[in-house]
C-alpha cells in the first residue's frame, strides 16, 4: 500500500487550538476536573493526553494523571495478520476505580480500537464513567462509537488515510489527509 | 515473529531474542494486576505433552497460556496412550485432529521437539529436550539477568555444575553469546563437553577461579543419578568442590546475581544461605518465566503467518 | 550368445589398462579386449562416453534374509546391489537364524540362486548366535561357503575369543572381519564425540571407542600372523595404526564406507534419523585422514555396510532410531562425487571397488581381462540425478543422502555376461 500526501488539514497551531478547545470542554463537560484523569492509547494518544492535561493545567491548575494504554493484547484482528505486533508496556500508575476517564486518541475511524481500548481499561478497574477525546474524526464507524470531545469532523473516503503527527513521535506536529495508491 | 516452532536458542537471532525479551515486560505488568487476564489467543488450544516430569515448567506454560484466554491441556505421559505403547508419531497426529494450535513439548531425548515439529502443522515449543536445549529457561534467565544489570552486553557470566549434560547451560551460552558476554564455565572434569573453546566459552575446574569478577552466577542443579554412572565419586566431594557458599560471592562483582533454574539441592550445588541470600533472583525467575513465556506464546500464536519457516 | 560392449573406456586397475576399446563377452566370459571388435550375432552394448569397469564387489551388505524379511530380503537387495553397479556382494550373518552354521549358509546360497540377479557370497559368523562366548563352526561354514566371518553390528568383546576366532581362520585362510567398538565407550553414544556432540546435546561416541578395538585386534593380527579385515574404519587414529601394522608386515586389510568419506557430524543437527550410523559420522580432520588412505593404499576397498532398516525404526526419537544406512544405491555417485572433486582419481577408485575387495577376499574376481568372468560395471560419468529413496529397489529408504543431486551413476550391471541393470532398472 503506498500513500501520496493530498493536502495538510492542521499545523501546528491548529492542533493546539483543537486540544485547548477540547480541554475546556472537558472541564466544562464535567464540572470542573475532580475525579477526572486521561489515558492515552498508545502511541501518539499518549502525547495529545499529556498535551491536554497541561492545558488543563494552565487553565485549573491542577495536574491530572495520565496514563498510557497499549491495547495490542485486545485488538480483534490478530488472527488475520501475518506479523504479531510489537506490544509495547501498558502505564498507568494510578487507580482508575471510580474515576473520570477521558481516553484520548488521535483519529476515530471504524471504533475498533476504541472497543479495545474500554475492554484493557476495565481490565485495570472500573472507572465511574469513560468519555472519548479524539483530535480526528474521520467517520465510517463499523461499532456503536460516539466520540466526546472532537478536535475536528473530517469527512473521508476509505481510499484515504489520515496521517496525524505529533512532535513527541515524529518529529513534528500535524494533520495530512493522504491518498491511498494502489499499486 | 516468523517461526513455526522453537526449538532452541542456538538458531534464533539476537534480534529474535531481543523481540522475546521486549515483548515479555509488557505481560510481566499483567502478571501483577489484579485481573490477570487478556483476550488475546481466545479460541486458540495448547497442550503440553510432558515425557519427563516438571511440574513447574509445564505449570509456568499452562498459566501461561491461561493468562492470555488460550484452552490448555496437560498430556500427562502416565495417563496417555505412550503407556500403552502409541509411536511418537501417532500421538503428534491425534493432537493435531484435535485441534491443537501449540503443542509444548518436554522429552528425555535430545532433538525429539526438531523431529515433532517436522511431523506436525502444529507450532512446537522446547520445553526441555534430553541434554540439549530448554530454550524458555534460557530466555527468563536473559530475561531476569537484563532486568536487574539493564543490558546483557558484555557481562562476565558463569555457569556451575553438570555442564555435559545440562540443556539450560546450552541454551544460556547460546543466548549469552549473541550478546557478547564472557560465558565461564566451572565442574568437574567428567561433566564438561568436549569444543566449549570453539564455543568462545571458558571452562575452569575451580570454582574460586571461576568467579573471579562476574556479574552472574548461574547455578545447575546436580542430577544425583549421575553420580551411579561413575562422573563424580559422592555428592560430598561434589558439595566440597563446587556448592555456591557465601564466601565465595566476594570473589565476584558486589552486585553478582544469582541464579538457579530450580529446584533445588540446597546443601548440594547451593547453600542454602546463598539460596535465601539478596543476591538469589530464584523466585523473581519463576516469575520472569511465566511473563517470557507469555511472550513466546503471543508471539507464536498471534498471527496467521505468511510463510512457514524454520 | 555374445555380448559387445562397444566403445567405451576401459579401465583394469590390475593390468593398468585404461583406454578406449570393445569388449566382447560370450557363454559368460570376457573372450576380447580390443579396439574395433565387430560381431555379426548377439547383443551390442552402445558404451561411449561411459566407463567400463571390472564389476564391483560389496564386500560388507546386510541382506536381512532370513529372519527380517520386512527390511530387506535377498531379492530386493540384490536388485538394489544391480541397480547400484554392484556385481557381487558378501552378507553379513547377523540375520535370524544368524549364519552360524553351515545349514544357514547353504540357506543364503540356495535362496541367491533362486531369487538373486548378483553373485551373494555370505560371510559366517565368528561366534555362536554371535553372542561372542564360542566360536561357531567355522570349517563347515566354509565348506558350505562362506568367504569370512564376523560378528559385525556385535563385536567380539572378549580379546581371548577374538584371539582363537584370528587363530583358526588361518586355517582356511579366511579373513576375520572386525567391527571395532568398544561397547563400553559407546554406550549410550548417538553420534561422534566433538564440538558437534557437544552442540546438539547428544552422547558421544568418543573415535577411541573404535580404536582401543583397533589396536587390540591389530595386537592379536600380529600374535597369531592371521589375517584381520577392519569394517568400516572411520577414524584417523585407526588409519595411523593400520599404516605401521602393515608396515611391521601384519596381515591386515580394511575398508571404509561412502559416507564416512564423504559426510561429517555437522549434519546430524538436523535430528534426522537417517544420519544415524554405526559407527558415527565423523569429523572433517577424520575425513581428510580416510582420503589420504585411500591415495596411499592403506584402506584396501570401499564397502557400503549397506544397512536397510523399516521405515518405523528411523521415524521416531534420535536415540531410539536402529543405526545404518541403506547404501547399495548411491556408493557409486557419492563416491564418484569425490573423483569429481579431485579428491579420488578414477583408477584409484575403480580399484577400491572391485580389484580392492576381491584381494581382501582372495576371490578370483575384480579383474577385466581375456577369460575372466564376464562381471561388469559401466558408469556414465555425466549422468546427473538426484537420490529419491522411493525409487530404491532396496526396501530401507534410510539415506541421509536422500535429496542429494549427483553426478555420475551406473549404467549397466553385468554379471556373468548378463546385463542384470541398465540406467538403474533392473533387466
Amino acid at each position: 500500500m503506498q500513500l501520496r500526501d493530498k493536502h495538510e488539514l492542521m499545523d501546528e497551531m491548529g492542533i493546539k487550538r483543537a486540544l485547548t478547545r477540547i480541554a475546556h470542554e472537558i472541564i466544562e463537560r464535567n464540572k470542573g476536573v475532580e475525579n477526572v484523569a486521561l489515558v492515552g492509547i498508545q502511541r501518539r494518544g499518549g502525547p495529545l493526553a499529556e498535551r491536554i492535561a497541561s492545558y488543563i493545567k494552565d487553565i485549573e491548575g491542577v495536574q491530572l494523571p495520565v496514563g498510557i494504554l497499549d491495547i495490542t493484547l485486545y485488538r480483534d484482528d490478530l488472527t488475520t495478520l501475518s506479523a504479531q505486533p510489537q506490544v509495547h508496556r501498558t502505564l498507568v500508575n494510578f487507580d482508575i476505580n471510580d474515576k473520570i476517564i477521558v481516553l484520548v486518541d488521535d483519529v476515530l475511524y471504524t471504533g475498533r480500537t476504541v472497543r479495545a481500548a474500554l475492554d484493557a481499561l476495565i481490565d485495570l478497574g472500573r472507572p465511574r464513567c469513560i468519555q472519548l477525546a479524539v483530535l480526528i474524526d474521520r467517520g465510517h464507524r463499523e461499532l456503536p462509537i460516539k466520540a466526546d470531545f472532537v478536535g475536528k469532523n473530517v469527512p473521508t473516503s476509505h481510499q484515504e488515510n489520515i496521517s496525524v503527527m505529533v512532535r513527541e513521535v515524529d518529529g513534528r506536529d500535524g494533520v495530512v489527509i493522504q491518498e491511498i495508491v494502489d499499486s | 515473529m516468523q517461526r513455526k516452532d522453537l526449538l532452541g536458542l542456538y538458531d534464533l537471532s539476537r534480534e529474535e531474542i531481543e523481540l522475546i525479551l521486549n515483548t515479555a515486560q509488557p505481560m510481566k505488568d499483567i502478571i501483577q494486576r489484579d485481573i490477570k487476564k487478556v483476550p488475546t489467543l481466545r479460541g486458540k488450544a495448547l497442550v503440553t505433552v510432558f515425557y519427563e516430569n516438571s511440574t513447574r515448567t509445564r505449570t509456568s506454560f499452562e498459566i501461561a497460556g491461561k493468562y492470555l484466554s488460550a484452552d490448555t491441556v496437560n498430556l500427562g505421559v502416565s495417563t496417555s496412550s505412550v503407556q500403552k505403547g502409541e509411536s511418537l508419531r501417532d500421538t503428534i497426529k491425534t493432537l493435531e485432529v484435535m485441534g491443537f494450535d501449540v503443542m509444548i513439548i518436554r522429552h528425555s531425548m535430545s532433538g525429539t521437539p526438531h523431529y515433532i515439529a517436522r511431523n506436525t502443522k502444529m507450532s512446537v515449543i522446547n520445553a526441555g529436550d534430553g541434554t540439549n536445549e530448554h530454550p524458555t529457561q534460557a530466555l527468563l534467565d536473559l530475561f531476569t539477568i537484563r532486568e536487574h544489570k539493564g543490558h546483557l552486553d558484555g557481562l562476565k557470566v558463569a555457569i556451575v555444575g553438570d555442564i555435559l549434560h545440562s540443556r539450560v547451560a546450552r541454551s544460556n551460552i547460546y543466548g549469552l553469546k549473541k550478546f557478547g558476554c564472557e560465558v565461564r564455565v566451572v565442574g568437574p572434569a567428567t561433566l564438561l563437553p568436549p569444543g566449549l573453546d570453539r564455543l568462545g566459552v571458558k571452562w575452569y575446574y575451580s570454582l574460586e577461579e571461576a568467579l573471579q569478577g562476574v556479574d552472574v552466577i548461574n547455578v545447575l542443579r546436580i542430577q544425583r543419578e549421575r553420580q551411579q554412572v561413575g562422573f563424580f565419586p559422592s555428592l560430598d566431594e561434589y558439595a566440597n568442590l563446587y556448592m555456591l557458599r557465601p564466601e565465595h560471592l566476594h570473589l565476584a562483582k558486589k552486585d553478582v546475581l544469582v541464579l538457579h533454574p530450580g529446584p533445588m539441592n540446597r546443601g548440594v550445588e547451593i547453600s542454602s544461605q546463598i539460596a535465601d541470600g539478596v543476591q538469589a533472583v530464584i523466585n523473581e525467575q519463576v516469575t520472569n518465566g511465566v511473563a517470557v513465556r507469555m511472550a513466546i506464546l503471543y508471539l507464536m500464536m498471534g498471527g496467521i503467518r505468511d510463510e512457514i519457516a524454520g | 550368445m555374445k555380448l559387445l560392449v562397444k566403445g567405451g573406456r576401459v579401465i583394469d586397475p590390475a593390468s593398468g589398462m585404461d583406454q578406449l576399446a570393445d569388449v566382447l563377452i560370450q557363454d559368460g566370459k570376457v573372450m576380447g579386449i580390443d579396439r574395433n571388435i565387430s560381431i555379426d550375432e548377439g547383443e551390442m552394448l552402445d558404451a561411449s562416453g561411459k566407463l567400463v569397469c571390472p564389476g564391483f564387489i560389496d564386500i560388507h551388505v546386510h541382506l536381512r534374509e532370513p529372519g527380517f524379511e520386512y527390511k530387506e530380503d535377498i531379492a530386493t537387495g540384490t536388485r538394489a546391489a544391480a541397480a547400484g553397479g554392484f556385481a557381487t556382494i558378501c552378507c553379513m550373518p547377523n540375520t535370524d537364524p544368524v549364519i552360524d552354521n553351515a545349514a544357514v549358509t547353504s540357506f543364503v546360497r540356495e535362496r541367491s540362486r533362486k531369487a538373486g540377479v548378483v553373485n551373494v557370497l555370505p560371510i559366517g559368523a565368528v561366534t555362536r548366535r554371535q553372542e561372542g562366548n564360542e566360536l561357531a563352526e567355522i570349517a563347515e561354514m566354509v565348506a558350505a561357503g562362506c568367504v569370512a566371518i564376523s560378528d559385525d553390528g556385535r563385536p567380539v568383546m572378549r580379546a581371548d575369543i577374538m584371539r582363537y576366532a584370528l587363530e583358526y581362520s588361518k586355517m582356511f585362510q579366511i579373513p576375520v572381519m572386525s567391527h571395532c567398538e568398544d561397547l563400553h565407550l559407546s554406550k549410550g553414544g548417538q553420534m561422534h564425540e566433538g564440538f558437534f556432540s557437544t552442540i546438539y546435546g547428544l552422547k558421544g561416541i568418543p573415535a577411541e571407542a573404535e580404536e582401543v578395538m583397533v589396536a587390540r585386534d591389530l595386537l592379536l593380527a600380529k600374535l597369531t600372523g592371521a589375517h584381520l579385515h577392519l569394517c568400516h574404519v572411520s577414524t584417523a587414529g585407526s588409519i595411523q595404526m593400520i599404516k605401521r601394522a602393515k608396515s611391521e608386515g601384519v596381515h591386515v586389510t580394511c575398508e571404509v564406507t561412502p559416507h564416512h568419506l564423504t559426510l561429517t557430524d555437522e549434519i546430524v543437527g538436523s535430528y534426522d534419523t537417517d544420519t544415524k550410523v554405526n559407527p558415527p559420522l565423523r569429523s572433517q580432520e577424520h575425513l581428510e585422514t580416510l582420503w589420504k588412505a585411500l591415495k596411499d593404499g592403506t584402506i584396501d576397498c570401499i564397502a557400503t555396510d549397506h544397512a536397510p532398516h523399516h521405515f518405523e525404526s528411523k521415524d521416531c526419537e534420535y536415540e531410539l532410531a536402529a543405526s545404518g544406512i541403506s547404501g547399495l544405491e548411491t556408493a557409486v555417485p557419492v563416491v564418484m562425487s569425490l573423483v569429481h572433486k579431485g579428491i579420488l582419481d578414477l583408477k584409484t577408485m575403480v580399484e577400491k571397488m572391485s580389484l580392492g575387495p576381491a584381494r581382501v577376499l582372495g576371490l578370483d574376481r575384480g579383474r577385466l581381462e581375456v577369460g575372466a568372468i564376464a562381471d561388469l560395471t559401466i558408469i556414465d560419468p555425466e549422468a546427473v540425478r538426484t537420490v529419491d529413496p522411493a525409487k530404491f529397489y532396496s526396501q530401507g529408504k534410510n539415506t541421509p543422502f536422500k535429496g542429494l543431486e549427483y553426478k555420475g551413476w551406473p549404467y549397466a550391471t553385468i554379471v556373468a555376461g548378463k546385463i542384470v541393470a541398465r540406467d538403474g532398472i533392473i533387466a
